[in-house]
C-alpha cells in the first residue's frame, strides 16, 4: 500500500514567525494565486498594543481577503487571518476560533507553540506548520507536537533567516518535511 | 513549556459534570479549548499525574475546590488595558454619562479589580466620581477579595502608568496609589464608589439596571451559545442609550442583538438604541 501521507490534503497551513518573519510573509504573499485550496494563519509575535496596521499592510499586497480574527470568527479556505496581538488563538473545532488572553507562552502571547498544538489535535493530517524567522524557540515544540499528529512540517532554510537561532533550532530538533527559502513559500501553497 | 495532555476529552466531560453535580458550577458551556487547557495546566502545577488523582482531589476536598476555580478561570488583567479603549470611554462615553443625575457601571468578570480601579480613575477625572457606582462581579471570590484590598505588586507600575498616560490621563498616576515595599496601595477614595460582589453570568439573572456595562475579554472563554445568553442578560441589565463595552477582540456582530445596538466607532463599544 503506498502511503497517502504526502497526498493527503492539506486544509490549514499555520504559520509561525518573530523577529525578522515579517519580510518573508510580505514576500510570500505578494506572490500567491488570487484562489488557494487552503486556509493560511499567521501567528506573529508582535507589539501587545499594536493596531490594525498589519492587516492593513498585508490586505494592500495580498490578492486573497486578509481577515484579522475576533473571537469566535469561523475560517474559511482561500482566506489569510491575523491572529490578533495580546491573545493566544484556539481551534474548537475545524471551524470556530476561540481566543484566549491566559498567561503568557514562550514570554509570547500569541504563543506559536499553543496554537501549533491546538491546530494539530483538530486538523491532524490536515494541517501544515511552517516556522520561519525568529530569535526565540517559541514554535518548536508545537512542530513536534504536528509531527505527533501526522502533519506536515515546513521550516525556513536557517542560511535565508534574518534571525535563525528559531528556525536552526526547529531544523535540529524535529523531523521536517521540507527546508523552505522565501521565495519558494508561495509556489508551495499555490500548488496545494 | 506546552501543557501536556494528561486528560483527555471525554475526561473533561466527566470532570464538567463532576463539578457541578456536587458545586453547582456549571463550565459546560465554556469553550472547550480553552478549558482543557486550563485542567491541563492545573494538573501540571498542582502536580497531578492523572485524571483520577485530580478527581479524586475534587470530588472529598471543598477547599480545593476554591484553588481549581481560581486557576481554572482566566485571571489576567492589567490597569488601563488597551489604552485607546479607556481614551474612548474617558472622552466619548463619560461625558454622554454625564447627564444622568446617578451613573450606575457593571464590571462584569472584574477578576482582581483593575480595571474596576481604572474606571473609578476616569470617573475621578471627569468630575463625576461623586455621583457613580461601580459594582465590580465575578464567579471566583479569592480574587474579588484582592480587588477589595486595593494592593497590587508595584512591579506592574510602570506599565500601568505608561497605559494610563496613553489613555489621556494627565495627572502622576503615582498620586493614586502609595508604594510600600514590593507592592502598592490604591487611595481608600477610588473604593468609595466601589461595589464587590460574587455574581456568576453563567447561572446568576440581572441584579440592577446599568448605563455602562464594562465586560472584557471574559465571553472569549464562553461557547457561542452562552456568549448569546449572556449577551441577553447585559441587554436586560441595560437602560436604553445605555453602553455595553467588550474586549478588543469580542464583537457583537454574530448575536441576534446587534441590530439593537449601534457601533461607536471603532472601538468595541455598542451603545443600545432607544426601542419601547
Amino acid at each position: 500500500m503506498i502511503s497517502n501521507k504526502e497526498n493527503s490534503k492539506a486544509e490549514l497551513i499555520v504559520i509561525g514567525g518573530s523577529a525578522g518573519s515579517l519580510k518573508v510573509i510580505l514576500e510570500m504573499i505578494k506572490n500567491l494565486d488570487d484562489h488557494i485550496n487552503v486556509s493560511v494563519l499567521l501567528v506573529l509575535h508582535r507589539k501587545a498594543h499594536s493596531t490594525n496596521i498589519l492587516q492593513a499592510l498585508l490586505q494592500q499586497l495580498s490578492p486573497l481577503e486578509v481577515v484579522e480574527i475576533d473571537d469566535k470568527t469561523e475560517i474559511q479556505s482561500n482566506k489569510i487571518y491575523i491572529t490578533p496581538a495580546d491573545y493566544h488563538l484556539l481551534f474548537e473545532n475545524k471551524k470556530v476560533m476561540s481566543l484566549d488572553s491566559s498567561e503568557k507562552m514562550n514570554y509570547s502571547r500569541p504563543s506559536i507553540d499553543v496554537t501549533f498544538k491546538s491546530a494539530a489535535e483538530i486538523y491532524g493530517e490536515s494541517l501544515i506548520g511552517v516556522l520561519l524567522s525568529g530569535a526565540n524557540a517559541d514554535g518548536v515544540e508545537g512542530l513536534e507536537y504536528i509531527k505527533k499528529n501526522n502533519g506536515r512540517v515546513w521550516i525556513q532554510d536557517p542560511e535565508t533567516a534574518e534571525v535563525d537561532y528559531m528556525p536552526r533550532h526547529a531544523v535540529e530538533a524535529v523531523k521536517y518535511d521540507k527546508i523552505i527559502k522565501p521565495h519558494e513559500l508561495a509556489a508551495y501553497i499555490n500548488q496545494l | 513549556m506546552l501543557e501536556p495532555s494528561i486528560i483527555k476529552d471525554e475526561e473533561v466531560e466527566y470532570l464538567i459534570k463532576d463539578v457541578y453535580d456536587m458545586y453547582g458550577y456549571d463550565f459546560s458551556e465554556y469553550s472547550r479549548a480553552s478549558f482543557k487547557r486550563r485542567v491541563n495546566r492545573i494538573c501540571l502545577i498542582d502536580r497531578f499525574t492523572s485524571f483520577a488523582e485530580l478527581r479524586y482531589t475534587i470530588l472529598n476536598d471543598p477547599e480545593y475546590l476554591k484553588r481549581f476555580i481560581e486557576e481554572i478561570t482566566v485571571n489576567v488583567t492589567e490597569m488601563f488595558r488597551d489604552p485607546l479603549f479607556f481614551k474612548a470611554l474617558r472622552e466619548k462615553i463619560l461625558p454622554q454619562l454625564g447627564t444622568y443625575p446617578l451613573i450606575r457601571i457593571w464590571v462584569a468578570g472584574c477578576s482582581t479589580g483593575e480595571e474596576a480601579y481604572s474606571i473609578a480613575i476616569l470617573l475621578k477625572e471627569a468630575n463625576l466620581y461623586h455621583k457613580s457606582l461601580i459594582y465590580g462581579t465575578d464567579l471566583n471570590p479569592s480574587v474579588l477579595e484582592t480587588a477589595r484590598s486595593g494592593v497590587f505588586p508595584l512591579q506592574q507600575m510602570k506599565l500601568y502608568s505608561e497605559n494610563y498616560i496613553l489613555s489621556g490621563g494627565k495627572k502622576d498616576f503615582s498620586d493614586y496609589y502609595t508604594a510600600n515595599y514590593d507592592s502598592v496601595r490604591f487611595d481608600k477614595s477610588l473604593q468609595e464608589k466601589l461595589i464587590l460582589s460574587t455574581h456568576n453570568l453563567v447561572s446568576d439573572s440581572s441584579f440592577n439596571s446599568f448605563q455602562l456595562i464594562v465586560c472584557r475579554n471574559v465571553l472569549i472563554y464562553f461557547d457561542r451559545g452562552l456568549q448569546e445568553r449572556v449577551f441577553r442578560l447585559f441587554d436586560n441589565s441595560l437602560e436604553n442609550l445605555g453602553f455595553l463595552a467588550l474586549g478588543a477582540k469580542e464583537t457583537l456582530r454574530f448575536s441576534k442583538l446587534d441590530e439593537n445596538y449601534h457601533q461607536v466607532d471603532d472601538q468595541r463599544i455598542w451603545k443600545k438604541l432607544d426601542h419601547n
